[in-house]
């Protein structure tokens, strides 16, 4: 492996790339760059579009206009196995006639490789099953053949890796120790990686930069602490982890901050962190953000203080209660409370008042589907 | 076993399970049982006995005695050799021709017509519409197609592939291609079935690890179509080595193109030499059982069975 450290990712763009399947268009005018040896993860829901844009970086499918390149050379006319790109599939779809280590030499052969039977061997070690090269791919684990899939692709040092939801079939546990490992092979390979999934904690967890796909698009892209704390639609702001939204006409408006009338209560967000300043829009907050309150709290401008209402749903879910709060006039709210020991003892319909930081809440660029524009 | 070939894709379990058994399973297997006992055993054994015998000291024509006369197999190999050679040799061409012809068909209907059930369907059922027809008539259509008057034959004397005393029926030729019409349904079937469980993903795998479209094919589709190809081969070899309908001078063939079948039924129907038809037909399966045995095994298809 040492004598191929040194070889590095490539940078990805796609130019407006579009792809019409009969009857729908699975990628709509995309544009995307990612830098040599980020690791990048499309997230979206199935059908998003993501798999058609990893499909087509892989040369599995031609896009209907656009262009990719890969460390600036144009590869959208070259075929798959002319792209030093690599595929960890959904599937693994290992070869079932081929021992665990010929599956591994398989590329390494292909280009005429003189020493594959070692750089395989490595590659199985890395992937800590150097004693299984002789078995068959389906005398292994789930686990195991995943680590093979990772191992096949890894090992010809490819530019760019793709990894096709390769996690999807593993349990949690498993799947969040191979996160582990995957993101540690990463680093030290320095390869660009380019991750398709709809695991939100995943993309989360092990990308540095996250794009949110929407029915072939990208609804907005970032770094996962970024996309999370100020989502721009009401699409990432709901598939992003949970979101409280509220929906009003923007009654007043000063240099600094926006604020809206919902059930005869005042919300306000800071016009930086608003994408849109006038008509009705969408202001949101997250759940482990709000507070509440048994009495009425006595806070300051910088608060927002919407209530009372009542509880109607407690869960438990360990490291914290989730609170459903239904505020007449406004809807149903959620607020998360840690677990540390010192919550208040609080029953279902009892009466509360939910509270805020202004500095805490984001405007949306759109509202949620099936809200009226006016 | 060879004909473990024939068998689906269930991997072959040790015999060592003792536990199965008992009367119920017995009496299940029992009229399969009485059936080959009937029907395969007696008629092998008789086939067997009656190749020993020796002709009647009287000198009366069908009549024979119960023997030991090995030497009933020195002489059918001995005046039957070009026979049996030819017999292997058609067959093998043939086959060879049914496997080109069908693979590329199979793959087709199997791979690439997956998106489409309909037409799928359709080709599959036209793969096999010419069983609806007596495969006698059939030949009997051929040999009127390729004629000596007719056009095709006019074609080939016009374009000097053949000579102009020359002619296309009674050619080995003409019965090679007789048998491979004739079989290549046994061989698109097996393909077909396998081919349909091909996982195209393992092709695209292959191809972005680097392989070549050839190569993807020679690594990847080719050893996993194996179990098909060994399937196809043995259901068409077995059946055209034995074949007499071609091969015989009322269809496609001449005295020149005689086949062990043919010679099997000579002796039997016409020249009533029923020890000599008997050998000839023990000798055709020992031959035959040994070859594909040999065929399976150098395979190496036994993991993927």
């Amino acid at each position: 492996m040492a004598a191929q450290a040194n070889v590095s990712g490539a940078d990805l763009e796609l130019i407006d790339v579009r792809k019409d399947f009969p009857g729908f268009t699975a990628l709509d005018d995309m544009d995307l760059h990612i830098p040599a040896g980020q690791f990048f993860a499309l997230l979206g829901p199935s059908g998003c579009g993501k798999t058609t844009t990893l499909r087509i970086v892989a040369g599995l499918e031609t896009p209907t206009q656009g262009q990719v390149l890969l460390g600036g050379k144009d590869i959208t006319a070259s075929k798959p196995h002319e792209r030093p790109v690599n595929t960890v599939f959904q599937s693994y779809a290992l070869f079932p006639h081929m021992s665990v280590l010929d599956n591994i030499a398989f590329g390494l052969r292909q280009r005429k490789i003189a020493d594959y039977e070692k750089l395989a061997k490595d590659a199985l070690n890395l992937v800590e099953l150097g004693h299984l090269g002789d078995r068959r791919p389906q005398q292994l684990s789930g686990g195991q053949q995943q680590r093979v899939a990772l191992a096949r692709a890894l090992v010809n040092r490819p530019s760019l890796l793709l990894l096709d939801e390769p996690l999807g079939a593993l349990d949690l546990k498993l799947r969040r120790q191979m996160q582990i490992e995957l993101k540690a092979i990463q680093l030290e390979v320095g390869l660009t990686f380019l991750h398709v999934t709809h695991d939100q904690e995943e993309a989360m967890d092990m990308a540095d930069i996250v794009a949110v796909m929407n029915k072939g698009r990208i609804e907005q892209m970032g770094a996962p602490e970024v996309l999370y704390d100020r989502p721009k639609t009401a699409f990432v702001s709901k598939f992003l982890g949970q979101s409280n939204l509220f929906i009003g006409e923007v009654t007043s408006s000063n240099p600094s901050s926006v604020s809206i009338e919902v059930g005869g209560h005042k919300i306000t967000v800071d016009k930086k962190r608003a994408e849109k300043h006038t008509g009705k829009i969408a202001i949101g907050v997250r759940p482990e953000k709000a507070d509440f309150h048994e009495t009425k709290p006595k806070l300051g401008a910088d608060h927002v203080v919407i209530g009372p209402g009542e509880i109607i749903d407690i869960r438990f879910t360990g490291v914290s209660n989730q609170y459903l709060i239904e505020i007449p006039g406004v809807g149903e709210v959620i607020v998360f409370a840690q677990n540390i020991g010192k919550s208040p003892e609080i029953e279902l319909g009892a009466k509360v008042w939910v509270s805020f930081k202004v500095e805490h809440a984001y405007g949306l660029a759109d509202l949620p589907d099936g809200t009226e524009e006016n | 076993m060879a004909f473990a070939a024939f068998g689906s894709a269930s991997p072959t379990k040790d015999s060592g399970n003792k536990r199965k058994g008992g009367p119920i399973v017995l009496a299940l297997l029992l009229p399969g049982l009485i059936y080959l006992a009937l029907f395969f055993m007696t008629p092998l054994v008789n086939l067997v006995v009656t190749s020993l015998e020796s002709p009647d000291p009287t000198g009366a024509i069908g009549a024979y005695f119960y023997d030991f006369n090995i030497g009933n197999y020195a002489t059918v190999v001995t005046s039957y050799m070009p026979q049996i050679l030819r017999s292997f040799g058609y067959a093998f061409a043939a086959t060879l021709f049914a496997l080109a012809i069908s693979y590329p068909v199979a793959y087709y209907i199997g791979v690439k017509l997956r998106s489409r059930p309909l037409l799928q369907r359709l080709m599959l059922t036209l793969v096999i519409a010419p069983f609806f027809i007596s495969f006698l008539l059939r030949t009997i259509a051929w040999k009127q197609l390729l004629s000596d008057d007719s056009g095709f034959v006019s074609l080939l004397h016009a374009t000097g592939i053949l000579g102009q005393t020359q002619f296309f029926i009674g050619s080995d030729a003409a019965v090679i291609f007789g048998l491979t019409y004739n079989f290549i349904p046994f061989m698109t079937l097996p393909l077909f079935t396998n081919l349909e469980r091909l996982d195209v993903r393992l092709l695209e795998a292959a191809s972005d690890l680097y392989a070549s479209p050839r190569k993807v094919f020679t690594k990847v589709t080719l050893p996993l179509s194996m179990p098909g190809i060994i399937s196809g081969t043995l259901l068409t070899f077995i059946p055209i080595a034995g074949d007499y309908v071609n091969a015989s001078r009322d269809f496609l063939g001449s005295s020149k193109t005689s086949m062990i079948g043919t010679m099997v039924e000579a002796d039997y129907l016409q020249n009533w030499n029923y020890p000599s038809a008997s050998a000839m037909s023990v000798l055709l399966m020992g031959v035959i059982l040994v070859l594909v045995t040999a065929y399976v095994r150098r395979s190496g298809t036994e993991d993927l069975l």
